[in-house]
């Protein structure tokens, strides 16, 4: 048989090919040469079809039938066999092929072979693709050869620990003594492994951190001021030709050694300390015109942020950041970007300071420096600079890309929320998002929305006018429609009255106005929400309008047979109003009343004012289908055996309790009305002010009080659960609490619930949280917002419970928290 | 890091390096995925793109995207030396090295990425001591005739 055809040749043949159907076919012919060879247990091309099959296998062509044949190039003697088996094996053998393990032998055997070479190449085989099994077995080997003399050999073998280690963490201790001596080295390459390899080390495991940081034995030198050191030398030495990049010695070691020296130094302030001088060295000296002198002052800044370093040094810190963010390069920006997000919640006062930059940079081109600019921009906007920002904030939501729009609108929501200098402007403001970004918004937009002009009582006039005159011209924004329903059906009499102070009245007839909730009605565009927010504003213009009564009458009466059953049950509700029920329309459609702040949901709700709580509040009514379950308070009662604990409902739209809470209900209860409890004339208000959503896994609010450390209140089984904290500067025993909730498991987490109880001279308010799931890999966070009132400025205390689904089982826990700093309730 | 891959400007595969453990059908979509979005993006962007939960440092050589995954924790601008070590390295052992050297010898070009980086990390940082390595190696590979005559065990 004439010898396989060599692996230059093939690959020039198939290049020649002009259609995908022609390669199949060169592919195919070769594929069933090879296999026929294979058969024929053919020493001799083995190697070379092997090699053939690793580039059609590159191509995408299936090349699993090669994989044995890598195990007997791997077992062959030739040197050749070997590197083509090797590298077969790394690219085919995996270990989730059935054979990764008879590899095992092989490599043993070539990890103690005569020549260097071979060694190498088992050594990198098992530190880049090694199973667990694998590693277990060889890992005596690999710390044999980490003590080696060779410095060719040592450098693999410790990045092959490496490997080991993130395979199978336990043996880490196993390689603690070969590390001694590792950073005596004068050879670049072990050095840098070696630092690897320690790296690693303290990452991963406490007490070798702790070990590290210490001096344990007389040859076993402290670790920092080694390292200190060999930065020092690195800086400090001449041109070295070997390891020179643009004038820097080595830099990949350089930032690997900053790497190390920043986990050794993470809240350590001996070790940190010890830096310090090194740091500040770097800092200045590193030359920054290419991109290699950055990547080592980027690695700096990280450091000197991270550990405990003194405020001089942070400063220069921040400081080349600002420079960067000057810089054209874009990857520079970017990496600027996303440190100062890091660092915005420990040094705030320092990065406002590159407010205007940072605003600047949310008119880049690139995406990705767009999104941190306007992550960032949020986390800086402050009571000083809110209408600045808001306005550079609104123009970017107008041009911005639709991904952004959605997260864009809810920063704003809050930022408007916390800092709004007047009630106007953040009516205008919120108007002006909804139009611009209206369909992209978060459903909860619509009755924080509502309850804000409800609570901004002269404003109604003006409000009522101008959602009107943005309705007039387009009706397809749901949110804004139904905001602007809801208060028509609210106001319409001051709308139809032209009372407006802050503008100027228009001219309204009430027929106009009930033109445009009718096209809302009849258009194709509304979503059944907003059908029935139209219809009801319909139904509450009824005692609002003195001569359209009767057109009111007609429309309701025509939904009574309506497909929408919503709408159908509605409406025939209202009918049953106007006919037998007429003497009580006035009062059920009355005004609503003004909803305080300090509660949460609308009239529908019990008011939690005071530390007595009314604990048959939330009990046996069920809720209602479609609205979302209460949490029960008694359930945290019960488990907190009624001790002095206060247990706090946490808000969320729900069923309607017995007890009273306005006139509305009694109404309603007695009425005995058809069909099932019908929800409050204005259904959707029940919901929290609050608008908040996992933007990013830090919180956006700076933190007024210059600081509060934040602290982890909860971390189990891959839910990890931070508290943040701000301060009222208006009422200073207010505090506000944003949780956020992350998951580091493989699966997400849903049905996620949090509730929170305080002792009883607190009063707790926990409003509506951004989502119930929880997405695995820490991709994405649930954030909720806790306000806790302590008049009498008590150590603060709170006790948590959490439910949520998980790998389909149901899971709850309990916990007490009671690390609160003492800036979150002095 | 996560993973290196080689790809053309028509999108062709010339190096995939794996430091992970996937499943082949998964690799193929990683592949496809990512191809798809460097390709899409102009000049005009910076060489970082966020996807899933790691971050991609891509750069173009002529007519060839290098493209390395990597952690959260890891430095995207150093990731851009690494990259351009490689390269040199390439450059340094071919000679001027172009596409088509890539391609045709595209197991050297492995070869070469396995001297300089293991398990996702760099193992040497000097340019000379790699490629010498390589070289070293390459005096061991046996000549034709050596190979016929000597036997396989």
């Amino acid at each position: 048989m004439p010898a396989p055809i060599r692996l230059r040749e093939l690959i020039r043949t198939i290049r020649t090919a002009r259609t995908q159907a022609e390669e199949r076919e060169m592919i195919q012919k070769e594929c069933a040469a090879i296999r026929s060879s294979f058969r024929e247990e053919d020493n001799t091309y083995r190697c070379r079809n092997v090699a053939k099959l690793l580039y059609m296998h590159m191509l995408g062509y299936p090349a699993h039938f090669g994989q044995l044949e890598c195990l007997k190039l791997i077992a062959s003697q030739k040197f050749t066999d070997k590197r083509i088996g090797y590298l077969g094996a790394m690219l085919l053998l995996d270990e989730r092929q059935d054979v990764h393990l008879l590899m095992t032998n092989c490599i043993k055997n070539d990890l103690n072979h005569s020549t260097q070479y071979v060694q190498g190449l088992a050594l990198c085989t098992l530190g880049c693709m090694g199973s667990s099994e694998m590693c277990r077995d060889l890992a005596g080997e690999v710390e044999k050869l980490l003590k080696t003399s060779n410095s060719y050999l040592r450098k693999k073998a410790a990045l092959c620990a490496v490997h080991v280690i993130r395979k199978v963490p336990e043996l880490m201790e196993m390689f603690l003594p070969a590390t001694k001596n590792l950073l005596n080295e004068k050879n670049h390459g072990v050095l840098h492994t070696s630092v690897v390899l320690l790296t690693e080390m303290c990452e991963r495991s406490p007490d070798m951190l702790a070990h590290f940081r210490k001096v344990r034995q007389l040859s076993f030198s402290q670790l920092v001021p080694q390292l200190v050191r060999i930065l020092k030398n690195l800086i400090m030495s001449g041109y070295s030709p070997e390891h020179d990049v643009s004038g820097i010695s080595d830099p990949f070691l350089q930032v690997r050694i900053l790497r190390l020296l920043r986990i050794l130094g993470r809240n350590d302030d001996d070790s940190s300390e010890a830096m310090n001088d090194i740091l500040a060295q770097v800092a200045t000296n590193t030359e920054t015109s290419k991109n290699v002198g950055n990547a080592i002052l980027y690695e700096t800044v990280l450091t000197i942020m991270d550990i405990k370093s003194e405020s001089g040094l942070r400063v220069l810190a921040i400081n080349i950041l600002g420079r960067f963010l000057l810089n054209n390069d874009k990857n520079i920006r970017y990496v600027a970007l996303t440190s100062l997000l890091k660092t915005v919640q420990t040094d705030h006062n320092a990065v406002q300071r590159h407010r205007s930059t940072i605003v600047d940079c949310l008119k880049d081109l690139d995406v990705s420096i767009k999104r941190r600019a306007m992550e960032l921009s949020f986390a800086l906007v402050n009571g000083n600079n809110v209408r600045g920002m808001m306005k550079e904030l609104l123009y970017f939501l107008d041009s911005c890309e639709p991904e952004f729009k959605a997260d864009c609108a809810s920063g704003i929501f809050l930022a408007a929320e916390k800092y709004a200098p007047s009630k106007r402007w953040h009516i205008d403001t919120i108007m002006r998002v909804l139009t611009t970004a209206g369909s992209y918004v978060r459903d909860d937009a619509v009755p924080n929305l509502i309850q804000l002009i409800t609570n901004s009582g002269e404003m109604h006039a003006y409000t009522v006018q101008r959602l009107y005159k943005a309705i007039l011209g387009d009706y397809s924004q749901q949110p804004l429609v139904q905001v602007a329903s809801w208060c028509i059906g609210e106001y319409g009499d001051l709308l139809v009255s032209g009372q407006c102070e802050e503008e100027e009245p228009i001219q309204v007839t009430e027929d106009e106005v009930l033109d445009i909730l009718e096209s809302v009605l009849i258009s194709n565009m509304s979503a059944s929400v907003t059908r029935g927010y139209a219809l009801t504003a319909i139904m509450k213009l009824s005692t609002r309008f003195t001569c359209t009564v009767n057109r009111i009458k007609k429309v309701v009466s025509i939904y009574g047979s309506s497909i929408d059953v919503e709408l159908q049950q509605r409406a025939v509700e209202y009918n049953a109003l106007f006919k037998k029920y007429d003497h009580m329309r006035p009062a059920l459609l009355e005004r609503m009343p003004v909803m305080e702040k300090v509660t949460t949901n609308g009239p529908a709700e019990i008011v939690q004012t005071n530390g007595e709580t009314e604990t048959a509040v939330l009990e046996t009514k069920p809720p209602p289908s479609g609205l979302q379950p209460a949490n029960q308070a008694n359930d945290l009662l019960d488990l907190l055996g009624g001790s002095d604990i206060t247990p706090v409902i946490p808000t969320a739209p729900t069923s309607k309790p017995a007890t009273a809470g306005g006139e509305l209900l009694d109404l309603l209860g007695d009425l005995n009305l058809t069909g099932s409890p019908v929800s409050a004339p204005a259904p959707q208000i029940a919901q929290p002010p609050f608008l908040l959503d996992g933007l990013t896994s830090q919180p956006l609010f700076n933190d007024i009080a210059a600081g509060i450390p934040s602290i982890t209140a909860y971390n189990k089984n891959g839910l990890k659960i931070d508290f943040t904290f701000e301060r009222s500067n208006t009422n200073p025993s207010v505090t506000v609490i944003t949780i956020q909730a992350s998951n580091s498991t493989e699966l997400d987490m849903t049905d996620f619930v949090f509730q929170a109880a305080v002792p009883k001279t607190f009063q707790l308010q926990l409003l509506s949280p951004s989502s119930s799931v929880i997405p695995a890999f820490n991709s994405g966070t649930i954030t909720q917002v806790i306000k806790v009132l302590n008049p009498q400025k008590q150590q603060l205390r709170m006790r948590i419970k959490l439910t949520y689904n998980h790998k389909g089982s149901a899971m709850q826990d309990l916990a007490e928290v009671n690390n609160f700093p003492p800036q979150s309730w002095q | 890091i996560h993973f290196i891959l080689l790809f053309s400007r028509q999108g062709k595969l010339r190096l995939q390096k794996w430091y992970t453990t996937l499943p082949d059908k998964e690799k193929k979509k990683i592949i496809r995925e990512i191809v798809q979005i460097i390709l899409s993006r102009n000049q005009k962007t910076s060489s970082f793109v966020d996807w899933k939960d790691l971050k991609l440092v891509y750069k173009r050589y002529a007519s060839l995207y290098f493209c390395c995954a990597i952690e959260d924790q890891d430095n995207e601008l150093l990731t851009l030396e690494v990259v351009h070590r490689y390269v040199e390295l390439l450059d340094r052992y071919f000679g001027n090295v172009c596409e088509l050297d890539i391609i045709f010898n595209f197991e050297k070009a492995y070869f070469i990425l396995d001297e300089f980086i293991i398990g996702g990390e760099v193992q040497e940082t000097s340019k000379k001591t790699a490629v010498k390595a390589i070289e070293d190696a390459d005096m061991l590979q046996e000549t034709v005739e050596e190979y016929m005559n000597k036997p396989a065990f």
